[in-house]
């Protein structure tokens, strides 16, 4: 549904983006996480037709955005940084400009617009002018605009920036709605709103692709090792690690905690191995009490962390560069 | 053309939604109210003085004397108003991000600096409509000709486009509306004062000041005469306009 290949945009000498491809199949949910000034946006508006690529190319719904701008823009809902509102119109007249400019048939204008007001939850602010709007509904009948040819593929550029915690949950159970019928891009630097919602996530930082693949991939993917959680009530003498290590698979234990005869401990053991029964087994047998066992997962801020940090340390040469690209794409997305 | 449509419409509805179609109508209504009595004024006087054999004009002609200088003063209200009609057209797209919504719709750059285009027209139109009523008078009260009207008319509408569309462009290159109109004026002055040195120049050069002057091209359709020579300029200065327009549009997405 949407193919990127090689997608590079450079403004002067800074590059914003750099040699990015992926691609999004039909009805499904992407996730585009980034730090600030990472690229999202420019990505997101290259792919919408609002600025062309220095390289590369971009296909979405089978029409080079490019090459044929018109018949790839009727078929894309975008939602940029800040929901692109009139603020001298009401919130109906502007959706029913908007409908008109992106070609719904006039016969179908009205019913459209009170439909998407009803979905997005902007309907009890039909009369009200957009520039007196709160945030929460500015982002609203932004997304409501975005929705109103129908289109197959949606683009949204933070689509819950502003919202209180029970617009958020609103807005991303209209997303996971939505995906299903329409493929969907969002960019966030919200980490639980693409575990949440999206099917797989591309993570971009400096401009590259650091990661593409499912949330839950990615969780187990970034560990070469399972590593539990356990906690021991054990007498203060008792030596615990050195019966933990004896679990076979077991490589590596350290002491975590300890609070009078509790002791936490994290254990290490070779990928794909479950040693959990035996860990089990061997706590009770010496007599000691197993308060938990679990295993610890990297939490997707974990690994959010490590890729985007991991990169900054690579290579001090590209780092002057990649700094500046940042600047500049943060200055862009303002 | 639908598209267009949508765009002159959403525009129209943008001007009178703020003050500054009121401003604009306003003003240049006064304005033009003030010139008005002056001319007529004017006029009374030198009719009379041509009536009572005092040694006036052997004859006076309410076109000439009344109307068409009336036509000629509307380019000093042009001159303040019509910055304050384009300043924000595309400045304040950029600004608020609206812009984004526009060249991400399935509109061509063209449909887009058109439909602004003649969403200023049809505000400077309504401005023209305005100037009807003491026309209306003068058709009570006197006995002027139509024709030169109506040329006068066509020449005034032509002028305000080629302002009009400056203006577009200029706005269509600055986020700031503030010195998109400062601009706006500083180059309408100049067209209009741009053949005030040409006495002064060779032949050649006088030619050339005075073609280009936008007031000028004026002078002929206020007595009556639509010659091919001003509606090319009129035209050509438009078309150019608004494709520089389109471009400077188009090089902005290239930039970023």
């Amino acid at each position: 549904m949407i193919e990127v290949q090689h997608l590079t945009k450079r403004y002067g000498p800074t590059t914003a983006v750099d040699d990015i491809s992926f691609r999004v199949e039909k009805g499904e949910i992407l996730g585009f996480l980034g730090p600030n000034g990472a690229g999202k946006t420019t990505t997101m508006r290259v792919l919408t037709g609002y600025m062309p690529p220095t390289e590369g190319r971009a296909v979405v719904a089978g029409y080079d955005i490019f090459d044929q701008p018109i018949e790839a823009k009727r078929r894309i809902g975008y939602l940029p940084e800040t929901p692109p509102l009139y603020p001298e119109m009401t919130v109906s007249d502007y959706l029913l400009f908007v409908s008109r400019i992106k070609g719904v048939p006039r016969a179908e204008r009205k019913a459209r617009v009170g439909e998407v007001m009803e979905r997005t939850r902007v309907a009890d602010m039909a009369n009200r002018h957009c520039g007196k709007l709160s945030k929460g509904y500015r982002q609203r009948v932004g997304l409501a605009q975005a929705l109103l040819h129908n289109p197959e593929v949606l683009i949204l550029d933070e689509p819950t920036a502003g919202l209180d915690p029970k617009q958020i949950i609103e807005t991303r159970q209209l997303i996971k709605q939505l995906g299903g019928d329409h493929t969907v891009i969002l960019s966030t630097h919200i980490l639980p709103e693409v575990s949440q919602t999206c099917g797989r996530v591309v993570i971009i930082n400096k401009g590259r692709v650091v990661a593409v693949d499912t949330p839950e991939n990615l969780t187990s993917r970034l560990r070469g090792s399972e590593t539990m959680f356990v906690q021991v009530d054990a007498p203060a003498a008792s030596d615990v690690r050195t019966a933990l290590l004896g679990v076979p698979g077991v490589t590596e234990v350290s002491l975590a905690e300890t609070r009078g005869n509790l002791a936490s401990y994290e254990v290490n053991s070779g990928s794909g191995r479950d040693v959990r029964r035996e860990l089990a087994s061997a706590v009770v047998s010496s007599g000691w009490g197993l308060l938990e066992l679990r295993p610890l997962r990297m939490s997707l801020e974990e690994i959010f962390l490590h890729l985007t940090t991991e990169d900054t340390t690579a290579g001090t040469g590209a780092d002057t560069t990649a700094d500046t690209t940042v600047d500049t794409t943060e200055e862009v997305a303002q | 053309m639908t598209n267009i449509l949508a765009i002159a419409d959403k525009e129209i509805k943008g001007y009178f939604a703020s003050p500054i179609a009121y401003i604009v109508i306003g003003f240049s209504a006064i304005l033009y109210g003030w010139f008005f009595i002056n001319l007529l004024y004017y006029f009374d006087r030198i009719s009379m003085q041509a009536g009572g054999g005092f040694g006036g004009p052997q004859s006076v002609n309410v076109n000439e004397q009344l109307i068409s200088p009336l036509f000629l003063n509307v380019s000093v209200i042009l001159l303040f108003t019509l910055p304050l009609v384009t300043m924000r057209t595309y400045s304040e797209e950029k600004r608020s991000g609206t812009i984004e919504l526009l060249l991400t719709s399935p509109l061509t750059d063209l449909q887009i600096v058109i439909g602004k285009f003649l969403g200023g027209l049809t505000l400077y139109a309504a401005m023209l409509a305005v100037t009807l009523v003491h026309m209306g008078f003068l058709f009570a009260f006197g006995n002027p000709e139509w024709r030169p009207v109506l040329s006068g008319y066509l020449g005034l509408l032509l002028m305000g486009g080629c302002f009009l569309s400056l203006g577009l462009f200029i706005s269509s290159l600055t986020r700031n509306q503030i010195v998109a109109g400062m601009v706006t004026f500083a180059v309408f002055l100049l067209f209009w004062v741009i053949n005030w040195i040409s006495t002064f120049m060779g032949p050649t050069t006088q030619n050339v000041l005075n073609y280009l002057s936008i007031t000028e091209h004026l002078n002929d359709f206020t007595r009556g005469v639509v010659d091919t020579k001003h509606l090319v300029y009129y035209l050509s200065f438009i078309a150019f306009s608004l494709f520089l327009t389109v471009r400077a549009v188009d090089s902005e997405r290239w930039r970023g």
